[in-house]
């Protein structure tokens, strides 16, 4: 196992630099997800349009994995459909699993595919994308 | 006591993680077992097993004489008066749960207190939750000190005569503070309470003489001191036990079963429903064996020594934060990696071969009061070394610059 396999550079740089940190006030859902065998946790605020993912914001702590993963879900759905939003959660459920997929659509994700390496930090990458389809779902 | 020697009677630590030589930091959460509990368990499976209270046959005799030897064995191993005092139970978490269903329902009504510390494990704190749930008794806290301890006057102060239950962890599986749990049971005592002790972290690793403490109940897990998983025990004094209702009905517990009604065995049997963790018993028996042999009090002085050891070691790194005080702890050390999540460090770590904790250790309100959301943990045992620690410092190094390179 090497280190450099699981903390590649684009994700360093989504955990220092993160897209879409905050919160947002109007027309937005909330979903609160924790993980409770660890203690990360996530709150994540979509505001959806006519079937569209317009915004999505977040906050939380955790692990260097967990928040460049929400980092860069938040900004690869803006702009999306819920039905493309969702089928990209299932890519990363995939990308989890070490299938070979790519993510033309946001290439930045393909960084966290030496998660799949490191089986015990799997849900750290995945508690985002699973606040996303709560999120979708309760829309 | 060498712990070289100890060492090599436990086969799993002889092998290499990700290309380096095992160190198992990890034991505050479960202990590595030396090759007589193996062997004990597997000799109980290959010669001895039946079920335990019943057989006429010779293997029945066997078996029931194995499970009550056991019990034996953990009465004298605990200084309990009687082995009907050792209710044999899953581990920690199902024995206080045990004495919350049981006891803690039948005592407590409206407003009477029951009293804890904010540095609960969550199997401390979540039972007695649902007790005061159902019956209105309210929970109280004996405030922390800012290092990690508790006073004698904040127990005072909070023990008063409403309080029915004080349930107290002995060790603390975050701050390895030993807390004063003789002096609260004379308090709980004085106000007319009963005294809990969580002796999960405390068992594995010191000399414990539940008269000498004088509490009314104590409950440990074997997995953390060498045994098997799915055994521990619950001591009770025998007075409390008698007067209790069981919470789990069935085969093994009963006297006499008829249409409508039935009486139960006398404690602990009654407690006991369903064909009990006969092997994990023998196993727990082995492991006892084991640690009278080593000598709690040379383990205890030797985790001691490392954990100072390690608490000095691991200060000198720039950036780290450690937990807890440095005087009277036991062998674990709790710490930050400066703004490194410590998921990322346990990950580094194992990379290195060394197994360490990182997460809120089930102590979720405590990580709020140390205003973190998890933490990484150092846990010793009678098997490690100095040469662990500085393993471990050097590898805590090497994290530290892969992240400052990362993280920048």
């Amino acid at each position: 196992m090497q280190l450099d396999d699981l903390y590649r550079r684009v994700i360093m740089d989504h955990y220092k630099n993160p897209r879409n940190r905050g919160t947002m006030d109007e027309g937005s859902v909330t979903v609160n997800l924790n993980n409770p065998t660890c203690g990360d946790r996530i709150s994540l605020q979509l505001q959806v349009e006519d079937g569209i993912v317009k915004q999505a914001r977040y906050t939380g702590e955790g692990c260097s994995i967990s928040m460049s993963s929400a980092s860069m879900m938040t900004d690869a759905v803006k702009g999306r459909t819920i039905d493309e939003a969702l089928a990209m959660a299932d890519k990363f459920s995939s990308l989890m699993k070490g299938e070979p997929v790519d993510f033309e659509e946001y290439e930045d994700i393909e960084a966290l595919s030496g998660v799949g390496k490191f089986p015990a930090r799997i849900k750290c990458a995945t508690l985002a994308w699973n606040a996303l389809r709560k999120g979708v779902v309760s829309e | 006591m060498n712990p070289l020697e100890l060492r090599k009677q436990f086969p799993i630590l002889h092998q290499e993680i990700n290309g380096h030589p095992l160190v198992y930091l990890d034991n505050a959460a479960t202990s590595q077992k030396p090759q007589s509990v193996i062997d004990a368990v597997k000799r109980y499976y290959e010669r001895d097993n039946s079920n335990v209270h019943r057989g006429v046959h010779t293997l029945g005799s066997r078996a029931t004489d194995a499970y009550e030897g056991a019990r034996e064995k953990v009465a004298k191993f605990l200084n309990a008066s009687s082995a009907q005092e050792i209710v044999f139970t899953r581990g920690t978490t199902a024995a206080l749960n045990l004495v919350a269903s049981s006891y803690a329902r039948s005592v407590c009504g409206e407003g009477d207190e029951i009293v804890l510390t904010p540095m609960e494990h969550h199997s401390n704190l979540i039972p007695w939750q649902q007790v005061a749930k159902a019956t209105g008794a309210v929970l109280k806290y004996i405030p922390m000190q800012p290092n990690g301890t508790i006073s004698m006057t904040d127990v005072e102060a909070t023990i008063t005569s409403r309080a029915k239950i004080v349930s107290v962890m002995y060790v603390s599986n975050v701050l390895g503070v030993i807390n004063p749990v003789k002096e609260i049971a004379e308090a709980a005592h004085r106000h007319g309470a009963v005294m809990v002790v969580d002796g999960a972290q405390s068992t594995p690793h010191m000399n414990v003489d539940v008269r000498e403490l004088d509490c009314d109940f104590y409950a440990f897990s074997g997995h953390k001191m060498c045994g098997p998983t799915g055994i521990g025990a619950l001591y009770g004094k025998k007075a409390l036990l008698d007067r209790m209702e069981p919470v789990e009905f069935g085969g093994e517990m009963i006297d006499f079963v008829d249409l409508y009604e039935s009486t139960w065995k006398e404690a602990p049997w009654k407690f006991e429903g369903g064909t009990p963790i006969i092997a994990g018993a023998v196993g727990l028996a082995a492991a006892i064996d084991f640690l009278t042999e080593a000598g709690l009090d040379a383990i205890d002085e030797h985790e001691g020594r490392l954990a100072g050891y390690a608490y000095d070691r691991l200060s000198e790194i720039e950036g780290i934060t450690v937990f807890g005080p440095k005087e009277g702890r036991v062998g674990l050390v709790t710490f930050n990696l400066g703004d490194v999540h410590p998921h990322d460090v346990a990950t580094v770590l194992d990379t290195e071969g060394i197994a360490i904790r990182a997460g809120h250790h089930c102590c979720q309100p405590l990580m709020r009061k140390l205003e973190v959301s998890a933490t990484a943990r150092a846990s010793f045992y009678l098997y490690n070394t100095e040469d662990d620690v500085e393993r471990l410092v050097t590898a805590l190094q090497k994290t530290k610059e892969f992240f400052g390179h990362a993280i920048g």
